[in-house]
Parts: C-alpha cells; structure tokens; sequence
C-alpha cells in the first residue's frame, strides 16, 4: 500500500513538471488548426473540429515568410559552420595549452548581455555601408556561435586522451597533421553537439537581426514579432507563424536530445 | 626509445604549445573584433554625447551622472532585481525538485526528460507570442483556467501589479531545464558509498538527502545559480515581444531601457553608460556568487 501511494506521488511529480511545457506546445498546435471563430470562443475550444490548414496557408501567402526561412536558414548555417571553421581549432589549441585565461574571455563573452554588442557594431555596420545585407547579421550571430563552439570543443578534447596525438608527433608529423588526422577524427562526436546547440541558438536568436535587419533581410523570429506588432492578424496564422518558427529546432531537440543534454550539463552554454 | 628520449620530451612539449597558438589565432582575431572592439569602443562612447545623424561630442562623465538622477533607470534598476529574484529562486527550486525526480529511474523517463528541456530549446519570440495569447483578458485560456478552478481572473501583462510576477512566470516555463540539467549533471556524478553507510546506520530517505546529497550537490547548485542569475538578469527576448517594457513603464527592465535609449531614441552614448553600469551590475553579482562556490567548495 505504501508503496503503491509512493509511485502515485512519484507519477503526478512527473506529470507536474511535464505539464507546462505539453500544455502550452499543445496549445501553440491547437490555435494554429482551428478557425478564427472558434479561436476567439469562450470557453475556448481544445481540439479543432476539424482541423484547418487555413492558417499556414495564410502565412505562407501573406508577407515574404519564405523568403524570411531562407534568411533564417542563411544566417544559422553560416554563422554555425565559420564557427565551427573558427571554433574547433580554438578549442583544440586552448585544450593544449590549458590556457585557463582564454578559457575565461569565452565566458565573459557568455556573461555579456547581448545589446551591449549592438550599439557599437550597428554604428561600424553604418560606417561600412553593410546595413540592409545579411552580413552584419551573421557575423553578429558568431558573438553567440563561436563562444559555444570553443567552449564544448575544449571540454571534448580534454577529455580525448593524448597518447594518439603524441605517437604521430613522436612519428614525425607536424601538429597541424596530428590535429587534422588524428584529434579531429575522434572529435566528431564533439563538433555534433556543437553545431547541434550553435545552430539552435543562432536560429533563435531575435535581438541581433531585431536591430540590424532591413525588410529585405528579416530572420524568421524577427518577421513573427512584427506580424504580432504591427500587422495585427489574427491568432491563428499568428500561432501558425511562432509554430513553423520553432519547428525545425523542436524537431532537432526531440532527434539528438543525447547530444544535446550532453553539452548543456557540460557547458550550461545558451546564447544570447 | 630510451633515456635520451624521455630527457627530450619536456623541451619538445613546451615548444609544441607555443606553437598551438596558431590554433586559436582565427577565433582570437573574431574574439577581438567583435567582442573587445565592441567593450572599448563603448567605453569610448559613453563618455559622448551621440546621436545617431546628431553628431557627438565629449562630455566627460556626464552620461554617468545623469544615470545617477534618472528615475526611469532606478526604476528600471528595481525592476530587474526584482525580477531576477523571483526568476533566480522559482527555477532553482523547481530545477533541483525536477533533477531528484528525473535522477531515478522509471518508465518513459527518456520521453519525459526531452519534453522537460524542449522549452528552453524552443524560439523565445515564438514562445512568447503564444503566452501573449493565453494572456488575453477576455479571451485567453489561462483566465479560463483560473476560472475552472474556481479562482478569479487575472489581468496578466495588463496590470501593472501583476506584469513582472506574470512576465518571471514565462521566465521560470523556459529556463528551469537548464538549472535541472546541471544538477542532474551533478547528482549524475554522486558516489554511491556515502548512501550505503547512512543506510547502514539506519538513515532515512529525508536525513540521506539533507546531508548528503544537498552538501554533495552545492557546487553544481551553485554553478545553475551563477548562469541563472546572469541570464535572469540579461532577459530580454520575452519581455520585449510580450510587453515591450509596458504597461506604461511598469515592466521596463535595465536591458528593455536600454534598447529603448539606443534603437528608439537613438541615445547611443547615454545607452552606452547604461551597457557599462548593467555589465558591473553583472560582474559584481556573478562574481558574488562565484565568492560564495569557493566558499561552499572550502
């Protein structure tokens, strides 16, 4: 009997701690699929009877959405591979040196509030005639990037034992072909998570392209919050909207959650 | 390989990290131009009058003292710390509850823990839009929630009285899985013998987790204190798109007051004195925070 009350306790803390999240994703899902009648109901309504596509239909239709995917999708690739391009190495040559002191610089940059950045940065982008390109956006988006591509990389290469490395060394190969051919190799599964996060993070990311983006060059976040400011259309295209917005990153999540909850405890890195 | 070797290897070691320098130069040139230039340029600013398409000249450490007499950015001063308490405590309560709970083991629990984390890996300004909804005061299912349970409505973000308490509701909703899965990192990496003695000694689940597990704990409880503070602190994606610092002024965080100095009203060198006190602000808690893990550690 004790033991029976022990599990049913046990049950619904899970139950309450899984809750909010399921309850507003669900929520998000249910406003996007119904009509903008029963949207506006009260009592509202739960499940859509029958679902509609209206809404996606309306986004996609309405403004330039695809044309802010393919920024979006722009802006996070670059912004994750020159990190990783950047990134990787840096990490291996701290790792090396244990260099504690550069270690620490990635962290102020972690600590640093994002808009600090933005104040000087638009002011040089005016001066180097780059606003209105998506330029500026990606190479603001490495502010978050490459600080989380160095930090997960040190710690995945402090943990690579170093007898591989010192064998090629000691056979006669230069640092760079024992980093390139020997560590990196074995670091794949390292740079998976770090493109993993850095994409998510820079995918997400609403202040950088907030401030500098043009209408030509808005990122998907950015695009969302004016439909909610300025456009005043209605709740369904709207949580249709914030939905195709978070989707591709919910999805990545649910397939490497691994990978994901590996670099996060290691690092509690988030961007922004 | 035999003596000469061994006596070669410490010369050659050192001279190999010199060299890995060359590793870190890429990053350490982005580092420096678009995360130093940044700070020194800032400094820089602060100490001018600059307007955008105004021109600027120097004026010394006005900007700072205006900062001093500046009710709206006391205000805002308040308001943050006020929200960062509330943000800071609910998430590590809730946190730490949710890495006890997520640390044994049962049925589904792989499924549970990824539906945990998916609202901090969700997009802010997604999320945010759909709170926005549910804060409708006529309309929202939220105030139908309150109802069903046979509480009164809220007016949520339109209240001044209730904006930030609703505002670090959001905050709790998309950041508690960081702080639960570092201490779920934390209690991953427990041992196990100290468990088996108290057991031994006929201690009971309660007593084990007192003093046991929670002194084990501090250093990781004291790490998710440290990045959430921070990051309560530098909030700014939910509040911006729920409320934009409003009704009136009544959620105005330091980081929205500073938005609003810089890309509104184009007060790019009084935003930058603000950039520099909020950045001290930071430092000065982080690294009270830091003060107390070294103690907890000793």
């Amino acid at each position: 009997m004790m033991r029976l009350l022990e599990k049913l306790g046990f049950a619904l803390a899970v139950l309450f701690l899984v809750s909010p999240a399921i309850l507003v994703f669900l929520w998000m899902l249910s406003l996007s699929m119904k009509t903008e009648l029963d949207n506006t109901a009260f009592p509202p309504v739960f499940i859509p009877n029958p679902p509609v596509w209206d809404n996606f239909i309306e986004v996609f239709s309405r403004n330039d959405f695809l044309k802010y995917t393919w920024n979006s999708i722009l802006v996070s690739f670059s912004a994750t591979g020159l990190a990783i391009l950047i990134g990787v190495p840096a990490g291996y040559g701290i790792a090396k040196m244990q260099a504690t002191r550069a270690a620490m610089l990635i962290l102020i940059a972690r600590i640093t509030p994002g808009l600090s950045y933005l104040i000087p940065l638009f002011l040089l982008f005016q001066w180097l005639g780059l606003t209105g390109t998506l330029t500026p956006i990606v190479i603001t988006h490495l502010v978050i990037t490459v600080p989380i591509v160095v930090w997960v990389m040190i710690g995945f290469f402090e943990g690579l034992p170093a007898e591989l490395e010192e064998a090629a060394l000691v056979d006669g190969a230069t640092i760079w072909q024992a980093f390139r051919h020997v560590a990196l190799p074995l670091a794949m599964p390292g740079i998976t998570v770090a493109v993993i996060l850095s994409f998510i993070f820079s995918w997400n990311n609403f202040i950088f392209a907030m401030v500098l983006a043009g209408r030509e060059t808005r990122t998907l976040p950015v695009a969302v919050n004016n439909m909610l400011t300025f456009e005043q259309i209605s709740w369904g295209p709207l949580a249709a909207a914030a939905l195709l917005v978070t989707l591709p990153v919910l999805l990545l999540t649910l397939l490497a959650q691994k990978q994901i909850i590996a670099g996060l405890t290691a690092g509690g890195v988030k961007g922004g | 390989m035999g003596a000469p070797a061994l006596a070669a290897a410490p010369g050659r070691r050192r001279n190999y990290a010199r060299r890995y320098w060359w590793f870190v130069v890429p990053a350490g040139v982005v580092v420096l131009s678009v995360i130093l230039f940044p700070w020194a340029f800032t400094l820089f600013m602060s100490a001018h009058d600059w307007k955008i398409g105004g021109g600027h000249h120097f004026v010394g450490l006005d900007n700072y003292r205006k900062l001093l007499t500046d009710e709206r950015f006391h205000w805002a001063m308040l308001r943050t710390l006020y929200f960062t308490a509330l943000a800071v405590i609910l998430p590590m309560i809730l946190g730490v509850a949710g890495a006890l709970v997520f640390n044994r083991k049962f049925p589904l629990r792989g499924l549970a823990r990824t539906i945990f984390i998916l609202p901090m890996m969700a997009t802010p300004v997604a999320v945010a839009l759909v709170w926005t909804m549910m804060f409708h005061p006529q309309l929202g299912v939220l105030n139908w929630l309150l109802t069903w349970f046979g509480l009164p409505p809220s007016m949520w973000i339109y209240d001044p009285a209730t904006v930030i308490p609703t505002l670090v509701m959001v905050e709790v909703w998309h950041w508690t899985p960081l702080v639960m899965l570092i201490v779920l990192g934390g209690l991953a990496s427990l041992p196990q013998d100290p468990y088996e003695a108290a057991k031994i000694d006929g201690a009971s689940a309660l007593q084990a987790f007192w003093h046991i597990t929670l002194p084990l704990l501090a250093p990781f409880i004291v790490v998710a204190l440290i990045i959430r503070t921070i990051d309560a602190l530098k909030a700014f994606d939910t509040i911006y798109v729920i409320t934009q610092g409003g009704p009136g002024t009544s959620s105005e965080t330091i980081n929205i007051f500073l938005y609003l100095q810089g890309f509104a009203y184009y007060n790019m060198g009084y935003a930058s004195a603000v950039v520099v006190v909020f950045f001290l602000l930071i430092v000065a808690l982080a690294s009270l925070l830091l003060w107390t893990r070294r103690r907890v550690k000793a």
